[in-house]
């Protein structure tokens, strides 16, 4: 094993595990220009991992989880964090060789850690989504989730993918000796200008911890939740030969933005307090619903892998 | 005689399943191969986090030829018959017979089946072992169609004989058997081959494995209490802790760390939980003091710096975790110790449902503490104490602890009620209240923690009844079942003397008190079957009067039983049968019911003149008896009629031609039936 130098702040890692992903062939994209409350959520991995067609795919996600707001002050938990995401299908079957190597390529040092992939089933109910894999348990600490889809949106996977998902702020922290997030170093520590997390970071946890928990307008989340639905449906509802153009175009991503979004509504509703226990299965029930039903939408689409031959 | 060794390595099997799929292996291959003729002389299978493991020693390397003698159609049949029979028996007309028989001649061929050789009979059964292996959840990978708990990488499949190893060829969806394996995933990860069960498994341990799941587990209990006993402390015994750590690990290293002074002052339980639930760590307390001050983690590899990396890292995270566990229970103790105490948590759980019929918790919890006041009276606690109890018992359910380690229920609310400064026994009753779980859970005995835990579940039951949510074969989502053992065993181990019908009607209102009640005789049933106590004497004793009373219910069957398995008990079970019977048949004929007592003046034989003496003289005695609730005493009572009876029916025809006579008998009869019955409706009981 070559000797890795160790990272010395919270985007060198961002950038190695850029470079490593982006060396073993995955496809480098952009975080998803929506909120969303992980990284799963991406189309190009939520709808990308439907349908035949091969794809690897690795980005950075801004998470935003209303309720982990802790105005800055917990050690570990943020509103607003990253996630970095791997997709690839079908799954190779040295996946787990290439996340070690990742490990490896961040300055995780393969003889002094105690690496251990510890049975976790993946669910998410919103996106009508399961898999089996595991956590991965670096000395004690979960630092990745590892998963085969099997099913999404109601869909099985066929073929299978495979998804990789690190907590970022907490691997680095790990890797970088780091107690509290916000005295993570963000960029050089001997840049010129050295920025830690908090000095990014710390003033915006605590605006969006205010406007989760006591501020946001549930009345107008309740509304934009109700539109964005009823928007999703109406987009699906269109013909699917635009009578401009005269080509088949299923808008099954501009209804699947609309499911993001009605997901998100429904975080910040959570944070506000304001959906019961019994209201709650009801609202995830009603973003499955959507979920589904771009799925249904996407498996008709080329990228969806309509009209290819199933891949063998 | 080959020995088969099969090795299936896969990416990381979920703990809990290693050992069952390590049998699943052993039973499936051995039963398929038995059943194909190969026998054996030992088998036994192994389990690690990346692999399962068979040896079968002493297989015959060929399954014997098997003949068979098949009759055909008769001689002089249709052709197309004949042809028929030589097709579905696969031979050509030459080897046919004829043979006489009593039904005329008829064509037979002998079928000689040649044996197999071993490998191809490993090779099906082994294929299809693997692909209908019953694993309680299995997935798909790559493109595949294959089923496996996870990505099934290897297969290695050798017989070994004299002249040596050879692969049992096959090939499972591109998956091809051979002779080769790999040791530790980091320590020692390059293939190597192995030519026999020994050779694989000295291998394997030279590259860092250890096979046997039991071998791992003894050595981290061994290694743990060890250590621990090293700094004068111990470990905590957790024996599905052990399991679940034997199936993470391939070379098990023990290594034991500090506990943050900081986190000393958690309640024990809330360390051991988190340690437990999220680490998978061992608690190890000082027995002097009771508290726990240090942890074991199990690695799985061995460092240069002997674990130092891996502990400092343990122990970083075991401090985020309890960072956040002392966070909760300081905000949780600031709560309780507030001025509004635990109702600002109560108030919380109007806003929780608890079932969608039934109304919020908080509204649940109202019901129950109007309940409890009730059965106070009943249980001797203080009325207002148990209500207050039962205001607060749930409160924990709002806690910051509680939501994050529901399992801590109850126990959280105990500690809470004394940081708000409850009376010792509401904290307690909020503890006890959940209890009994399980039919080895101990029953609480404080008053007022009886009172709650009845109140807890009888309302649950008669809610349940009420909206027509009850238990139907094996479904009982709500675990009804268990609410009402739960119940039984509270007024049982307490000696609790009350009315449940009555308890119900202060319950959850619209329930149907008698189906419910019902339900509760057939857990009894359950119960005290366990215990020895036959169907037919509960039956005899629940169609009594007093009924719903279920700790004079179970005196009463417990008294019958003892008299029933007495001589005295059968014999007189006899004669109340013959009384019974003989009267019930005269009754209908005669249209009449016997019911006055005999009278004197027409009793002619000795042996009616003692049973009338003895029925006077027994049948007031019993009844008393019965009044003070002495079983004992009634039993006695009814063992003095014994000879009587027996005598009468014995001297006496029943049947005299004189019908005042026989009217004067019948009616003698019927306060045999009278004085027994008092004590239960021996009508039900068998034999």
């Amino acid at each position: 094993m070559t000797e890795v130098s160790a990272p010395r702040s919270f985007q060198e890692i961002i950038l190695r595990l850029q470079a490593y992903w982006a060396e073993k062939g995955c496809a480098v994209m952009q975080p998803y220009d929506m909120e969303v409350g992980a990284g799963t959520f991406h189309p190009a991995t939520t709808l990308r991992s439907l349908g035949s067609k091969p794809w690897a795919a690795a980005y950075v996600q801004p998470s935003r989880r209303p309720t982990d707001g802790r105005y800055g002050e917990n050690p570990n938990r943020l509103q607003h964090y990253y996630q970095y995401q791997v997709l690839i299908k079908p799954s190779p079957p040295n996946l787990q060789e290439l996340y070690l190597g990742s490990l490896v390529a961040i300055g995780v040092d393969m003889a002094l850690h105690d690496i251990r992939f510890v049975e976790d089933d993946w669910e998410s109910p919103t996106l009508g989504a399961w898999g089996l894999g595991w956590e991965v348990w670096c000395d004690g600490m979960e630092v990745s989730q590892f998963t085969y889809f099997q099913q999404v949106g109601g869909h099985d996977c066929h073929p299978v993918s495979g998804e990789l998902t690190y907590g970022l702020e907490r691997l680095a922290m790990y890797i970088l000796g780091v107690d509290h997030v916000m005295d993570m170093p963000f960029n050089n520590p001997d840049a010129p200008i050295a920025l830690r997390y908090g000095d990014v970071f710390k003033q915006t946890e605590e605006e969006y911890a205010r406007w989760n928990f006591d501020v946001a307008n549930t009345e107008v989340l309740l509304r934009h939740f109700e539109e964005a639905e009823a928007e999703c449906a109406t987009i699906l509802a269109q013909e699917h030969d635009d009578p401009k153009t005269g080509k088949r175009i299923i808008m099954a991503h501009p209804a699947y933005d609309q499911c993001i979004k009605a997901s998100h509504i429904f975080n910040l509703l959570d944070a506000r307090g304001v959906i019961s226990v019994t209201e709650r299965q009801a609202y995830i029930g009603r973003v499955r619903n959507l979920a589904k039903q771009c799925a249904d939408a996407f498996v008709l689409t080329e990228a969806g892998g309509a009209g290819a031959s199933v891949a063998s | 005689m080959p020995d088969l060794l099969i090795e299936l390595f896969s990416e990381e099997i979920p703990a809990r399943m290693q050992v069952q799929a390590a049998d699943d292996l052993k039973k499936r291959m051995t039963d398929g191969l038995v059943d194909a003729g190969l026998t054996y002389a030992g088998a036994a299978s192994f389990s690690t986090p990346r692999r399962l493991t068979l040896t079968i020693e002493g297989l015959l390397a060929h399954s014997p030829t098997v003949r068979e003698e098949r009759k055909g159609p008769k001689v002089g049949a249709p052709e197309k018959a004949v042809e028929g029979f030589l097709r579905g028996a696969g031979v050509t007309r030459d080897q046919l017979e004829e043979r006489e028989t009593p039904k005329g001649a008829i064509y037979f061929v002998a079928i000689e089946k040649p044996g197999r050789p071993a490998a191809e009979i490993i090779a099906d059964v082994l294929d299809a072992t693997i692909r209908n292996f019953p694993w309680p959840k299995s997935m798909r990978w790559g493109t595949g169609a294959l089923r496996w708990v996870r990505p099934l990488q290897s297969i290695l499949c050798i017989l070994t004989d004299e002249e040596g190893a050879q692969v049992v060829p096959l090939d499972v969806d591109g998956v091809v058997t051979g002779n080769s394996t790999q040791g530790h995933r980091f320590m020692a990860p390059d293939r190597f081959a192995v030519s026999s069960f020994e050779d694989y498994a000295a291998q394997l341990k030279r590259a860092y494995v250890v096979l046997s799941p039991q071998e791992r587990a003894d050595a981290i209990w061994q290694d743990a209490t060890n250590q621990a006993f090293a700094s004068g402390l111990e470990v905590v015994d957790d024996k599905g802790l052990l399991r679940e750590v034997s199936g993470l690990v391939e070379w098990p290293v023990v290594l034991m760390g500090s506990i943050d002074d900081a986190f000393l002052d958690l309640p024990p339980e809330v360390l051991q939980t988190s340690m437990k639930e999220h680490q998978k760590f061992f608690s190890v307390k000082n027995p002097k003091t009771g508290r726990i001050e240090k942890f074991v983690t199990v690695a799985n590899r061995e460092t240069a710096d002997s674990g130092a990396t891996i502990l400092a890292g343990n122990q970083k995270v075991l401090s985020a975790r309890l960072a956040d566990a002392k966070f909760f229970w300081e905000n949780d103790l600031r709560t309780a110790k507030s001025e509004s105490g635990m109702a600002a948590w109560v108030d919380n759980l109007s806003n929780v449902t608890f079932h969608n019929k039934l109304g919020t918790q908080a509204a649940r919890i109202d019901r129950v503490a109007t309940l409890a006041r009730e059965i106070a009276l009943v249980v001797g606690a203080e009325a207002d104490l148990a209500e207050q109890a039962a205001r607060v018992a749930k409160a924990d359910l709002s806690s910051e602890m509680v939501y994050e380690f529901p399992e801590l229920q109850g126990l959280m609310g105990r500690y809470y009620a004394q940081a708000a400064g409850l009376p010792q026994d509401v904290a307690n009753a909020c503890e006890q209240h959940y209890s009994p779980l399980g039919p080895s859970d101990d029953v609480p005995s404080e008053p007022i923690a009886v009172a709650v835990a009845l109140a807890d579940k009888i309302d649950t039951l008669t809610g349940f009844w009420a909206i027509d949510e009850k238990p139907t074969g094996s479904k009982d989502p709500y675990a009804l079942r268990r609410a009402a053992l739960g119940v039984i065993r509270l007024v049982l181990e307490n000696n609790v003397r009350g009315s449940l019908r009555e308890s119900f009607a202060h319950g959850y209102k619209g329930a149907d008190v008698e189906h419910l009640l019902g339900f509760f005789h057939d857990r009894l049933k359950v119960f005290l079957r366990d215990q020895g106590i036959r169907h037919d004497v509960i039956d005899a004793c629940i169609a009594m009067d007093g009924n719903d009373d279920l700790t004079l219910l179970v005196k009463r069957a417990r008294a019958l039983q003892d008299f029933m398995s007495s001589e005295d008990g059968e014999n007189l079970l006899q004669g109340f049968k013959r009384a019974n019977n003989i009267l019930s048949q005269a009754e209908e004929n005669d249209g009449v019911e016997y019911s006055y007592g005999a009278d004197e003046k027409f009793l002619e034989d000795q042996a009616e003149k003692d049973l009338f003496a003895a029925l006077a003289a027994g049948g007031g005695a019993i009844s008393s008896a019965i009044e003070a609730e002495d079983f004992a005493a009634a039993m006695g009572g009814m063992a003095a009629l014994r000879a009587p009876v027996d005598a009468f029916f014995e001297a006496v025809q029943v049947n005299a031609d004189n019908q005042i006579v026989r009217r004067n008998r019948l009616n003698l009869l019927s306060q045999i039936r009278k004085a027994c019955v008092q004590v239960a409706d021996l009508t039900h009981i068998e034999g």
